[in-house]
């Protein structure tokens, strides 16, 4: 004991723990001014911009969820279409009966957390490759069963009501707005639950899942929560589309492109950081809006590049950045100073 | 009548999953890689199967001649290049790497064949012929020989992997790659082997699938990989006879739903999935030490 106090504070003398190793005031200052500047768009920019930016804000959060999912607790969803759909259809469902589709969203969020319980522990059963494959077949069923009730649209889908009543110049900046929230709502949870106790089982398990469970890190209960957070995210990102298209598809809303656009979004960017989906987001929707006339070339040019960046460069573009600038936007790991010389992570 | 009529279809069909599956259970058991593409890939083959029927002529039956050694020898070559050095990074790698294949493939077929679905042999005798059993069963004949092809399909694995040099090669990576390494073994050769003979039975699969139904882009993934991988979790992971029995299962539980609702065979099929997936998650047949 004595022992331990007396290294503990003659460390205190010698090694500073911080955050960043650089000051983290001008990011969140940074950050702050971006949103700022964001929300002030659709007064500066014409509805066509805004209309990219929500597909930009729908990846964006979906890419968010993957990494979480991928990148720190080691599940590779391939369903992830499945909270995509059932987000669309909350938001459906409600605006059916009589719910504002933007205040449906926070309901569509919160349900799709809680279906995200039972359909765990369906998939939960399988590891790795199965998994993935698992929350495929979940995805598959959950549109077959939708698809069965007609009152919703069945097969075919319907419009979704409940937005006659405004004029396009404000339904554009309403969805606009209500994407902006969710996307940094999302990014917000992504980083405090990071940042607090949960992040720490979480980076553990990214980086070595056995040492993890050895040290007894409750690594089952951290993947049930990333889980739910993603059902959460996705179902979020599911309801926005579903505003932003003004028709929910059953085949559009449960496409297992989303997922593919969510995967290779965070892969591209750097999986594992909170920075990694944001500029994977941007190579994204870059190359969506220059290759946007040559129908699926932009899915073929993104899927070879996910592949070469997840074999020779594994944590994306940012982690190239990182490497050489040691920057975090969005510091959740800890840095051990020691005075006088750089430190480590 | 109807509903034997429902397990005998169901049963048969068990055969084409099997089929589906084999080559999935295969790269698990001795690469535990999942091949996420594996669908796309059969797609491919039967692509290719209508291609070399349209191009040479021969007879569409003999087209397998050209289309399995073609894919088996994309599947030695992709083998020992993408996905071993994804294997070589990690298992989350392989996953991306695998589904990137999948979406490139799907989206690359998309642009440059269109959505239009394809058959293969379309009013070929046996495409088309059946028999009768009593008076209300009628029976395909494609269905019987697709069944006979599974089973002699699983016989000839089981007995190249049990008697052969190669298979017991193959066997000895999948059991310990680092012994096997050090009694001279290369592994990377062995699993490109390996792949080599899934890709062939994925070969197989897709022209089988042609025959029966009608090929287009999203096929790979919405067909033949969910049945496949369901075919393989109801079956019992890594058991080559469970995979039969997981197809048969799959078969049988699909055609019931239809019999019930005809549009909800695919759901029926997804719904046992997940009851097995529950209630055994092991599978139906337990895994020994197989592949």
């Amino acid at each position: 004991m004595s022992l331990v106090t007396e290294t503990s504070a003659r460390s205190a003398d010698k090694f500073r723990v911080t955050r960043s190793r650089r000051n983290v005031a001008w990011t969140g200052a940074g950050a702050l001014i971006a949103v700022v500047v964001l929300a002030f768009f659709p007064y500066i920019v014409y509805s066509g911009t805004t209309s990219i930016l929500v597909q930009g804000f729908i990846v964006l959060t979906l890419a968010s969820m993957w990494n979480l999912l991928a990148g720190y607790a080691g599940l590779v969803s391939v369903g992830q279409q499945a909270f995509v759909g059932l987000g669309a259809y909350f938001v459906l469902i409600l605006a059916i009966h009589g719910t504002s589709p933007f205040a449906a969203l926070p309901v569509a969020a919160i349900g799709c957390g809680v279906a995200a319980l039972p359909l765990w522990w369906l998939v939960s059963r399988l590891r790795s490759g199965y998994f993935a494959i698992a929350t495929w077949v979940l995805a598959a069923t959950l549109m077959l069963i939708i698809e069965k009730f007609s009152s919703i649209g069945g097969g075919t889908g319907m419009p979704l009501p409940g937005l006659a009543g405004l004029s396009p110049t404000l339904l554009t900046a309403y969805t606009y707005w209500a994407g902006l929230a969710v996307t940094v709502l999302a990014l917000a949870a992504v980083y405090l639950l990071l940042r607090g106790r949960p992040g720490l089982v979480l980076t553990a398990i990214r980086d070595d899942e056995v040492a993890a469970r050895s040290s007894g890190a409750r690594v089952g209960l951290a993947r049930l929560l990333v889980f739910v957070v993603a059902g959460a995210g996705c179902g979020a990102a599911g309801g926005l589309l579903a505003i932003s298209q003004l028709q929910v598809e059953p085949s559009a809303v449960f496409s297992v492109q989303w997922t593919a656009e969510m995967a290779f979004a965070t892969i591209i960017g750097g999986l594992g950081t909170i920075e990694g989906p944001i500029i994977g987001t941007v190579v994204y929707m870059v190359l969506q809006q220059t290759l946007a006339s040559y129908n699926a070339w932009y899915l073929i040019i993104l899927g070879l590049v996910a592949i070469v960046v997840a074999l020779f460069a594994r944590r994306g573009l940012w982690g190239l950045v990182d490497e050489h600038l040691h920057v975090r936007l969005f510091p959740v790991g800890y840095w051990l100073r020691i005075k006088g010389a750089a430190g480590r992570e | 009548m109807a509903w034997v009529n429902a397990i005998i279809q169901g049963v048969l069909t068990g055969g084409l999953y099997a089929l589906f599956a084999c080559g999935l259970s295969l790269m698990f058991g001795v690469m535990k890689v999942v091949n996420l593409a594996h669908g796309d890939l059969a797609v491919v083959a039967g692509y290719i199967a209508i291609g070399v029927v349209t191009v040479t002529h021969i007879p569409v039956l003999w087209s397998f001649l050209i289309v399995v050694p073609v894919m088996a020898v994309l599947g030695y070559v992709l083998q020992r290049t993408v996905i071993q050095s994804a294997l070589d990074r990690s298992v989350l790698t392989t996953l991306i790497v695998t589904f990137g294949l999948s979406v490139v493939i799907e989206n690359g077929l998309l642009q440059f064949f269109t959505a239009n679905s394809r058959g293969i042999g379309t009013g070929l005798a046996l495409v088309s012929g059946s028999f009768k059993l009593g008076s209300q069963i009628q029976i395909g004949d494609l269905l019987v020989v697709v069944f006979a092809v599974a089973v002699v399909v699983l016989l000839g694995l089981q007995y190249f992997l049990s008697a052969s040099k190669y298979g017991r090669l193959i066997r000895a990576v999948a059991d310990d790659r680092e012994a096997a390494q050090l009694s001279g073994a290369d592994y990377r050769h062995v699993f490109g082997i390996a792949a080599a003979i899934a890709f062939g039975t994925v070969a197989l699969a897709g022209i089988a699938y042609g025959m029966y139904s009608q090929l287009d882009p999203t096929t790979g993934t919405d067909t033949i990989l969910l049945f496949a991988f369901a075919a393989v979790v109801i079956g019992g992971l890594g058991s080559l006879w469970g995979t039969l029995l997981g197809g048969v299962v799959l078969g049988v539980a699909q055609q019931i739903g239809a019999q019930i609702n005809i549009s909800d065979e695919v759901l029926a099929g997804y719904i046992v999935f997940l009851a097995v997936l529950v209630l055994r998650p092991q599978g139906l047949i337990t895994r020994r030490a197989q592949t």
